[in-house]
C-alpha cells in the first residue's frame, strides 16, 4: 500500500501514467464554489437589489475548504474518484445560498453563519478522516464498539427537553446536535461488518418454511438485537424519519449481502406491521399520515393551510422554471422552512428544472458510492461503501417524498442542504469514507502487490 | 473470498454476488430518485394552477400587491392612485377624490376585495390580465409581472362636480349619459364614502369599514346604479313614446279621448290629478305632459296595452338584468302581467315600475338621439402602463326605441315642459331644454317623503345636432318641506347639463 506521494510514485508501474482525475475535480469544485457564489450574488440581487457585501469573503471561505479539502484528496488518496467533494461542495452551498435567503425574511434568526460553521467543522473531519484512515478495513476493527457508542448517542437526548414533539437533540449552550445523524454511519459500519462476517451462513442455512428460508437465530439474532435496540430507541424519540432510514438500510443491506429476496418480503412485513401498530398507538403519526392523505382538508375545514399544503403551494409556485432565488414565499411554511423543509423554497425559486438537477446532482453522488462499493475487493468494502450510498439515497427520498407529500412527513434533513450541523458533518465524513473506499477501488494495482489482495 | 464475491453468481450456493445486488440496490435507489421527480412534476407542473388558486395560498395575493395598481382617470387625470405601505401586502389604493367618484370607482381593498370599476376591470388594474402580455414565453421565462394598466372613464369631471354639489347632503342620486355615443358623463349617489379610509389592512381601516357598513344612511350604496326607485311621472315619456310609436296619437295637439275623471278601468278609483288644470276631459298630449296630467297618460297607456308598453319600456332597458356598464345595473322593472288598471298606474310610473337612475337618463338620452338608446358605457378606454391603447371604446346601439319623427315628438312635448310647465327650473339660458319632473309615492299609503325625480337633455339653442347631454336626478330624502321634481331635481339637473354645455362652449 503506498502511504504516501513519494512511495506510490515510486512503486507506479512503467508505462502510461494511470488517470486520476485530479484535474477534473479540481475543475468541479470550481465550478461548484462559482455556482454557489452566483446563487449567492442573485439572492442579493432579487432581494436588496445589490451584490451582498460580503459575496467575496463567502465565496472565498467556501473555495478554501473546497480546495483544502481537493489538496489533502490530491496529496493523499490520489487515485479517488473526482466527483463526491464537487457534489459535496455544490450541494453544501446552494444549502448555505438558501438558509441565507430564508435569513433575509426572517431577521430574528439567522441561521446561514452557524451553517457556515458546521460545514467547516464538517471539511475538517472530512480532512481528517482522509488523512488518519489510511484503509476502511480498519473500521472494520471497531464496528461492534462503535455500535455501542451510536447506542449510546442515540439513548442520551431522551434526558434532555423534546423540541417539537421529539427527542432526537442534545442541547449544550447554543449548540444542539442530533446523534441520530452520527449513529448511522456508525450502524452502517457495524451492519457492514456484521454481514460480512456471517453473510455465508445467513445464505445458507436456516429453516425453509414454503419458498422462504429464514436464517438461524443464532446467526441473525445479534444483528436483529441491535437493529431493534436502534429501532425502539427511535420511536421512542419519534424521530420517525431516522427509524423509516434506518429501517431501510437495514433491509437493502441485508438483501445485498445474502441475496435473499425473502429479506425484503420480511421486511415490507414488518414494516407494515409497525406503521400500523406505531399510526395506532401515536397520534402523532395518525396526523401525518391524515395529512399526506388530505393536504388540503384543513382547508376545506376553514383552519387554513397546515405545513404540507403551505409546502405543495411553495412547489405549485415554482412551476417549470422557478420564481428565482428570493422570490418566492416559501416562509409562508412557518417554522423548520429552513430545515425539513427546505426543499419546498428550492422548488419554489428553482422550480422544477432546479429541482430535477438537485436530484440529479444526489443521483450522481449515490451512484459513485455503489460503484465504489462494486469495484471493491473485501466484502466489508463493498457493503460499506453500498451502505453510505444507501443511506444519502433513503434519507433523501424520506425528506424529499415527505415535503412533496409521496409519503408521510417523517421529518429529517435533507444531506448537506438543511439547516442541522449534525447532518453537515455527517454527511461530510460520508463524503470522506466514499472518497477513502474510491481511492483503494481505483487504485490500478501493482503486480507484486496484487497476490497479497488475492489471498 | 475475493474470488467468490467478484461477479454475478458468485455469492454463496450460487446466489447472486454482492455486484448483482449491488447493482439492484442501485437501481432501487434510482427508482426512489424517479419517484420523487415524477411526484415534483405532478405538483410543479400538473397541478400547479389549482395549488396557486387555493384560497388558502397567500402567493396570488401577495404578488398583485407587489406593485402599484394601475389607475382611473377622468379625462387624462388620475382620480386614483396607490402608496407602499412596507407590509407583506405592499401597495395599496389612494383616491384623490374618493367621496365625488366613489360611485364611479367602488373601492379596492385589500381585505374587502374589489367592486364597481375596481373590480369589473380589476384584470387591467391589477396587471394580470392576459391583453397586457408582452411577448408572452419571455414573460414565462422572467417571470416579470405586467404593471397594472391604466382605465380611462368616460366621466366629464365638471358634470359630476356640479351632479355632487347639487345633491349635497341629500339623499340622492344623477346619472348623466351622451345620448349619441351613451358615455356616461356623470354617476353620483350621495351621501359618499372615501374608499381610501378601508384600502389597506390596518385595524383602522377594518374600523372605517366596519362603521360604513353600519350607517344607516347606507352611504356604500351606489344609488345611481345599483337602486331602483318608482319613477313617478318621468315615465310618462316612456308612455308618450309608447303612445306616438303606436299610433294611439297622432297629433300632440290634438284632444285625446279621456274623459273626466277617469276610473281606472275595472274598478270604482278615479285617477286623481296633483294639478286642477288636468281635471277636464279630452286634454291633449302636449297639455297633459306640460301640466303632467295622470289620467291623461294613465288613459293613453291603457289605449297603447300592456305588450306595447312594456316593449317600449324594454326599449329603454327596463327589464334588462344584464346591464353592464361594465358594472352591472340594477335590473329596473316594467311588470310584464298587468291587468287594465295596474297598466294604467303603471304608465304613470307608479304600481311595481321600478327604474334606476341610469335607466331615467337613458330614457332622456333615447329621445333625445332621434329615438336610438345607446348602450351606456362608462369606460373610453383601457391602456397599459406605457400609454398604449388595450381596448377602445365603441358607441353600441342598445335598442331603437322609437323613429325620429315620433322621437322628434318627445322632444317637443318635453321641451313644452321646461317651457311652460312643471320643468321650468331647468331652463337654460342660450340651450334648448327638454325635461320631466317626477314625484312618486312610495311607501305605506305613500307615507314616505316622495322621490323627486328629473330627467332631461339640453343643447345649445338653434343646435340642430343631438344634444349633447341627458340627465335623471333623483332626490329620495330631503328636508325640504315641498318635494317635488321640479323644486329638487330640477335645479340639480341644469346644473349638470349646464356644467357640459359649458365644457363644449
Amino acid at each position: 500500500m503506498a502511504t504516501s506521494a513519494v512511495t506510490a510514485a515510486r512503486s507506479e508501474p512503467p508505462g502510461p501514467r494511470p488517470r486520476t482525475g485530479r484535474n477534473v475535480e479540481l475543475a468541479l469544485v470550481l465550478a461548484a464554489v462559482a455556482i454557489a457564489v452566483f446563487g449567492y450574488i442573485e439572492v442579493g440581487l432579487n432581494i436588496d437589489d445589490r451584490v451582498p457585501p460580503d459575496a467575496v469573503e463567502y465565496g472565498a471561505a467556501l473555495g478554501v475548504l473546497a480546495l483544502l479539502a481537493h489538496g489533502v484528496i490530491r496529496w493523499k488518496a490520489k487515485y479517488a474518484d473526482p466527483l463526491p467533494l464537487p457534489i459535496a461542495v455544490l450541494l453544501n452551498g446552494i444549502g448555505l445560498v438558501v438558509i441565507y435567503r430564508l435569513d433575509r425574511t426572517t431577521p430574528h434568526s439567522s441561521a446561514a453563519p452557524t451553517q457556515l460553521l458546521w460545514s467547516t467543522l464538517g471539511v475538517a473531519l472530512c480532512i481528517a478522516v482522509i488523512l488518519l484512515l489510511r484503509d476502511h478495513r480498519l473500521l472494520q476493527r471497531y464496528a461492534y464498539s462503535g455500535a455501542l457508542v451510536a447506542l449510546v448517542l442515540l439513548v442520551v437526548p431522551i434526558f434532555f427537553p423534546a423540541v417539537y414533539g421529539s427527542r432526537i437533540w442534545i442541547t449544550v449552550g447554543p449548540f444542539s446536535i442530533q446523534p441520530g445523524e452520527f449513529a448511522k454511519i456508525l450502524l452502517v459500519i457495524f451492519f457492514a461488518a456484521y454481514l460480512a462476517a456471517h453473510r455465508d451462513a445467513l445464505a445458507l442455512t436456516g429453516r425453509r418454511i414454503w419458498r422462504f428460508t429464514l436464517p438461524p437465530g443464532r446467526v441473525l439474532g445479534p444483528v436483529l438485537l441491535v437493529w431493534v435496540a436502534f429501532i425502539g430507541v427511535l420511536v421512542l424519540e419519534t424521530d420517525l424519519g431516522m427509524s423509516l432510514l434506518y429501517f431501510g438500510i437495514f433491509v437493502v443491506m441485508l438483501y445485498v449481502a445474502t441475496a435473499r429476496i425473502s429479506w425484503i418480503a420480511i421486511g415490507l412485513v414488518l414494516a407494515a406491521a409497525g406503521v400500523v401498530v406505531v399510526g395506532w398507538l401515536s397520534p402523532h403519526v395518525h396526523s401525518r399520515v391524515d395529512q399526506w392523505l388530505h393536504p388540503l382538508a384543513s382547508v376545506a375545514a376553514g383552519q387554513g393551510a397546515n405545513q404540507i399544503a403551505q409546502s405543495l403551494f411553495a412547489f405549485a409556485w415554482g412551476g417549470l422554471l422557478g420564481a428565482g432565488l428570493g422570490l418566492g414565499h416559501s416562509a409562508l411554511i412557518g417554522f423548520a422552512a429552513k430545515s425539513d423543509f427546505i426543499l419546498a423554497t428550492i422548488g419554489e425559486e428553482l422550480g422544477l428544472v432546479g429541482l430535477v438537477a438537485l436530484l440529479l446532482l444526489y443521483l450522481l453522488l449515490i451512484s459513485r458510492g455503489f460503484r465504489t462499493g462494486i469495484a471493491l475487493r473485501d466484502p466489508f468494502g463493498r457493503l460499506l461503501a453500498i451502505g453510505l450510498a444507501t443511506v444519502i439515497g433513503l434519507q433523501v427520498f424520506v425528506v424529499a417524498g415527505g415535503v412533496l407529500a409521496l409519503i408521510p412527513l417523517t421529518g429529517a434533513t435533507l444531506p448537506f442542504i438543511a439547516q442541522g450541523g449534525s447532518s453537515v458533518v455527517t454527511n461530510w465524513i460520508i463524503v470522506a469514507l466514499l472518497v477513502r473506499m474510491s481511492d483503494l477501488a481505483r487504485r490500478p494495482a501493482p503486480p507484486e502487490l496484487s497476490q497479497e489482495v488475492a489471498l | 473470498m475475493a474470488r467468490r464475491s467478484s461477479g454475478r453468481g458468485n455469492g454463496p450456493q450460487g446466489l447472486p454476488g454482492i455486484s448483482t445486488t449491488g447493482r439492484r440496490a442501485g437501481l432501487f435507489c434510482l427508482v426512489l430518485i424517479i419517484l420523487l421527480a415524477a411526484q415534483a412534476t405532478r405538483i410543479q407542473v400538473f397541478q400547479a394552477k389549482g395549488y396557486d388558486h387555493n384560497p388558502a395560498n397567500q402567493r396570488l395575493t401577495i404578488q398583485r400587491y407587489s406593485q402599484p395598481r394601475g389607475n382611473i382617470l377622468v379625462g387624462d387625470t388620475p382620480i386614483t392612485g396607490s402608496t407602499a405601505t412596507g407590509g407583506r401586502y405592499n401597495y395599496k389604493r389612494t383616491y384623490t377624490a374618493g367621496q365625488q367618484y366613489a360611485a364611479v370607482t367602488g373601492y379596492s381593498s385589500q381585505i374587502y376585495g374589489n367592486t364597481q370599476l375596481e373590480g369589473t376591470e380589476d384584470g387591467i388594474l391589477s396587471g394580470t390580465d392576459s391583453r397586457l402580455d408582452g411577448w408572452v414565453v419571455w414573460n414565462e421565462i422572467a417571470r416579470k409581472q405586467n404593471p397594472g394598466g391604466d382605465v380611462y372613464t368616460t366621466i366629464n369631471a365638471a358634470a359630476q362636480q356640479a351632479a355632487m354639489q347639487g345633491l349635497g347632503n341629500q339623499k340622492g342620486a344623477v346619472a348623466a349619459i351622451e345620448p349619441s355615443t351613451g358615455r356616461i358623463l356623470a354617476l353620483a349617489s350621495t351621501p359618499s364614502y372615501d374608499p381610501s379610509t378601508f384600502a389597506g389592512a390596518s385595524n383602522a381601516d377594518q374600523s372605517a369599514w366596519t362603521k360604513l357598513q353600519a350607517d344607516s344612511d347606507q352611504p356604500m350604496l351606489n344609488r345611481a346604479l345599483r337602486q331602483t326607485y318608482p319613477p313617478g311621472s318621468t315615465f310618462k315619456v316612456v308612455t308618450a313614446a309608447a303612445a306616438l310609436a303606436n299610433g294611439v296619437v297622432t297629433d300632440i295637439n290634438a284632444p285625446t279621448s279621456t274623459p273626466y275623471p277617469y276610473v281606472l278601468p275595472g274598478t270604482t278609483t278615479t285617477l286623481v290629478n296633483d294639478s286642477s288644470a288636468c281635471d277636464q276631459p279630452n286634454i291633449d298630449l302636449d297639455t297633459a305632459m306640460t301640466l303632467s296630467c295622470n289620467s291623461v297618460m294613465g288613459n293613453l297607456g291603457v289605449q297603447t296595452g300592456l305588450d306595447k308598453m312594456t316593449s317600449m319600456a324594454e326599449n329603454f332597458g327596463f327589464n334588462d338584468p344584464k346591464l353592464d356598464i361594465p358594472v352591472r345595473a340594477a335590473r329596473s322593472n316594467f311588470d310584464t302581467q298587468m291587468n287594465q288598471s295596474q297598466v294604467a298606474l303603471s304608465s304613470i310610473g307608479q304600481f311595481d315600475t321600478a327604474a334606476t337612475p341610469l335607466v331615467m337618463a337613458m330614457v332622456a338620452a333615447g329621445v333625445a338621439n332621434n329615438g336610438t338608446v345607446m348602450y351606456p358605457q362608462l369606460v373610453d378606454k383601457l391602456a397599459k402602463s406605457d400609454g398604449s391603447t388595450v381596448q377602445l371604446m365603441k358607441p353600441r346601439t342598445y335598442k331603437q326605441a322609437m323613429s325620429p319623427a315620433v322621437a322628434g315628438q318627445v322632444q317637443q312635448l318635453m321641451t313644452d315642459v321646461v317651457q311652460n310647465g312643471t320643468g321650468r327650473n331647468a331652463r337654460i339660458a342660450g340651450a334648448t331644454v327638454g325635461g320631466k319632473t317626477g314625484t312618486a309615492q312610495h311607501g305605506v299609503d305613500n307615507s314616505g317623503t316622495p322621490y323627486a325625480w328629473f330627467i332631461s337633455w339640453a343643447k345649445p339653442a338653434g343646435s340642430s345636432d343631438v344634444p349633447p347631454v341627458a340627465v335623471a336626478v333623483v332626490i329620495a330624502d330631503s328636508n325640504a318641506t315641498d318635494v317635488t321634481g321640479g323644486q329638487l331635481a330640477a335645479p340639480i339637473a341644469k346644473s349638470v347639463m349646464q356644467a357640459v354645455l359649458g365644457g363644449k362652449g
